[in-house]
């Protein structure tokens, strides 16, 4: 026989739980003494549970006796089957071939889902072209401002930095040449020609890319999008053309902006070298030829439709749930920067083609 | 639209469910002209799955659902668009655009679908906040109204292009009896005055003994309908003790009990 005496809470029941051992049976009957108790409460009952689950296991009759009457029904209303754990059935083991095939098969899914939104986009914006009353420009003008003007200090702060570790880290070893003259050449041609357009995209899709994916991943959460498309009103016309006509607009000209302070910087470190002004700019305008330039603004163009477009998609594809936003702004950022930096890569490739 | 067809929507022997997977099944019910239906059952049963197959968000598993003789799911891209001008719907939360004022989400679908001139948009659009009792909040955002606001909002949004058919998914979730019964007063009114059909999912005892001409009873064991009639029939004589629970809000035996 067992006796309980004291408080069986949280406290008691902790102690209890390990120490506790059934005793053997007297004529298959064990029983728990508990007219001491003076507070029993879920966790006790927890505990008087556990030992009464024992007893089964080894084929034995707990009995619990001394509980007031309230408990006692309580204890009499559990139905001990439910909480009998069944021997662990051999656990469906997850082969990895299994695990890469739905994988690859989920991957493909997205794919195609991507490719069709591409398509539905692309005949939006062409159609856009025919008809441009279709646009509501002043809704337009606010994303525009958000996205392209409201990003500007930042643009022109980080460029500056850009240019100016550029410049500085490129001194010091070419002076040890006496080439830093051509330390305004590099700068100019590499902000220019590729960090301008690259970091530009970047922190537009930090900016942009994932304020897109957030508001119409809350207005998905909040039916706004159902809304939509029970009035008719499809959600990548009205929703997502003018975000990506915005998107595409502003990157290249934050680009000019990043591009002007970057040589900014890029002077300010010439300068403390002792270099005039005018040197700076002649060897800029030697080395940067305005294809170089052009090159620049259309990446900048192709980098503002991908972000801007992904941004959106994630948002369309976001969950219902709590968290869904912020993981449709996670995955914009991160499939933008991807997205961008495989464009960046093929363009690398197309303008040397080009060039030859 | 012809007056023979007395019939508004139209379930025929419907599955209805996601991927694979029917939560109700073999449903079929009509709704006819100018009647107030509810749709009920407890939490789970598919009461809003069944409400997304009725208005096209979702293709039917099986079955048809026909709107005006009309089914959604095979129709092409204008002939939807056409049909959808039939009803409207109004969500759970509200669902308004929470960039736009509530004159500007009412103006919304007018804008997009009719050619009348700026002038004419915002008279009709304010007629219908005036409907919902909102003339005076026309440009408030809807963060800045209170939820019972945004509900006869979103009425009126819905009510915009004067459609036949009102679809309501629980109007009165998460609202005070004050606000809920003065919404149920407009569903009255707008369905004597306007003639308009009513398709209201809810589990709100009150407002189905309030508004309801007919109930169609859904249950989730049984995977389909239990029960069709009037409220009243439903309470009194149905056999069903699902129903009968339902109706007589079986909380009130545990209720019972302790008083006992």
């Amino acid at each position: 026989m067992i006796r309980l005496a004291g408080r069986l809470d949280a406290v008691g029941a902790a102690q209890a739980w390990s120490a506790l051992k059934l005793p053997d049976p007297v004529q298959g009957v064990v029983v728990i003494d508990a007219s001491d108790v003076s507070y029993c409460d879920g966790a006790g009952m927890a505990l008087l549970t556990r030992l009464r689950l024992l007893g089964r296991q080894t084929g034995c009759d707990v009995r619990v006796t001394g509980l007031n009457d309230q408990i006692q029904s309580l204890m009499d209303s559990i139905d001990l089957n439910a909480y009998v754990v069944a021997p662990q059935s051999a656990s469906h083991k997850i082969l990895l071939t299994e695990s890469v095939g739905r994988g690859v098969v989920g991957y493909l899914r997205g794919t195609l889902a991507a490719v069709s939104y591409v398509g539905e986009l692309t005949y939006l914006l062409i159609r856009l072209a025919r008809h441009p009353k279709t646009l509501r420009w002043r809704d337009w003008l606010r994303i525009v401002q958000a996205s392209g003007l409201n990003a500007l200090p930042i643009i022109v702060m980080i460029g500056f930095l850009l240019g100016l570790i550029l410049a500085f880290q490129a001194a010091i070893p070419l002076r040890l040449f006496g080439a830093d003259l051509y330390v305004a050449s590099m700068v100019g041609v590499s902000i220019i020609r590729e960090l301008g357009p690259l970091m530009t995209a970047i922190v537009l899709t930090g900016r942009s890319g994932s304020a897109f994916a957030a508001e119409l991943g809350a207005m998905r959460v909040n039916e706004e999008i159902d809304a939509l498309e029970t009035f008719g009103i499809e959600p990548v016309r009205f929703l997502v053309v003018p975000r990506v006509l915005a998107g595409t607009l502003v990157a290249p000209i934050l680009t000019l902006f990043a591009n002007f302070s970057g040589l900014l910087g890029g002077l300010f470190v010439m300068l403390t070298l002792g270099f005039p002004n005018v040197v700076f700019w002649n060897q800029v305008r030697t080395y940067v030829t305005y294809v170089d330039l052009l090159e620049g603004l259309l990446k900048a163009t192709a980098f503002g439709f991908l972000l801007s477009a992904v941004g959106c998609l994630r948002g369309l594809q976001a969950g219902r749930d709590a968290g869904a936003v912020g993981r449709a702004a996670t995955r914009a950022v991160v499939s933008g920067i991807i997205l961008i930096v495989i464009a960046d890569g093929l363009f690398a490739v197309l303008l040397y083609c080009l060039r030859a | 639209m012809s007056s023979a067809t007395d019939i508004m929507v139209e379930v025929k022997n419907l599955d209805a469910g996601y991927g694979d997977k029917a939560i109700l099944r073999h449903i079929s019910f009509s709704v006819h002209r100018g009647e107030v239906l509810a749709i009920l059952g407890i939490s789970g049963c598919g009461k809003s799955t069944l409400l997304k197959h009725m208005i096209g968000l979702h293709p039917p598993l099986a079955g048809q659902v026909l709107i005006c003789g009309e089914e959604m799911a095979t129709a092409s891209g204008s002939e939807r668009l056409r049909m959808l001008r039939h009803f409207g719907v109004t969500y759970q939360s509200g669902a308004l655009f929470g960039t736009l004022s509530l004159l500007d989400n009412v103006r919304l679908p007018i804008e997009e679908f009719t050619s009348l001139p700026d002038a004419a948009i915002d008279l009709v659009a304010r007629m219908k906040l005036d409907l919902v009792g909102l003339r005076a909040y026309a440009d408030y955002l809807p963060a800045e109204v209170s939820g019972g606001m945004r509900k006869r909002a979103a009425m009126a949004r819905a009510m915009a292009l004067d459609p036949e058919i009102l679809f309501l998914d629980e109007p009165s979730a998460g609202l005070d009896p004050v606000t809920s019964s003065g919404l149920d007063a407009l569903i009255l009114r707008l369905s004597d005055a306007l003639g308009m059909t009513f398709v209201v999912v809810t589990h709100e005892l009150a407002s189905i003994h309030a508004i309801a001409d007919r109930v169609v009873f859904l249950d989730r064991e049984a995977q389909g309908v239990l029960a069709i009639g009037t409220p009243a029939e439903l309470r009194m004589q149905t056999a069903h003790p699902r129903v009968k629970r339902f109706f007589a809000r079986a909380a009130e035996e545990v209720l019972e009990e302790r008083k006992g």
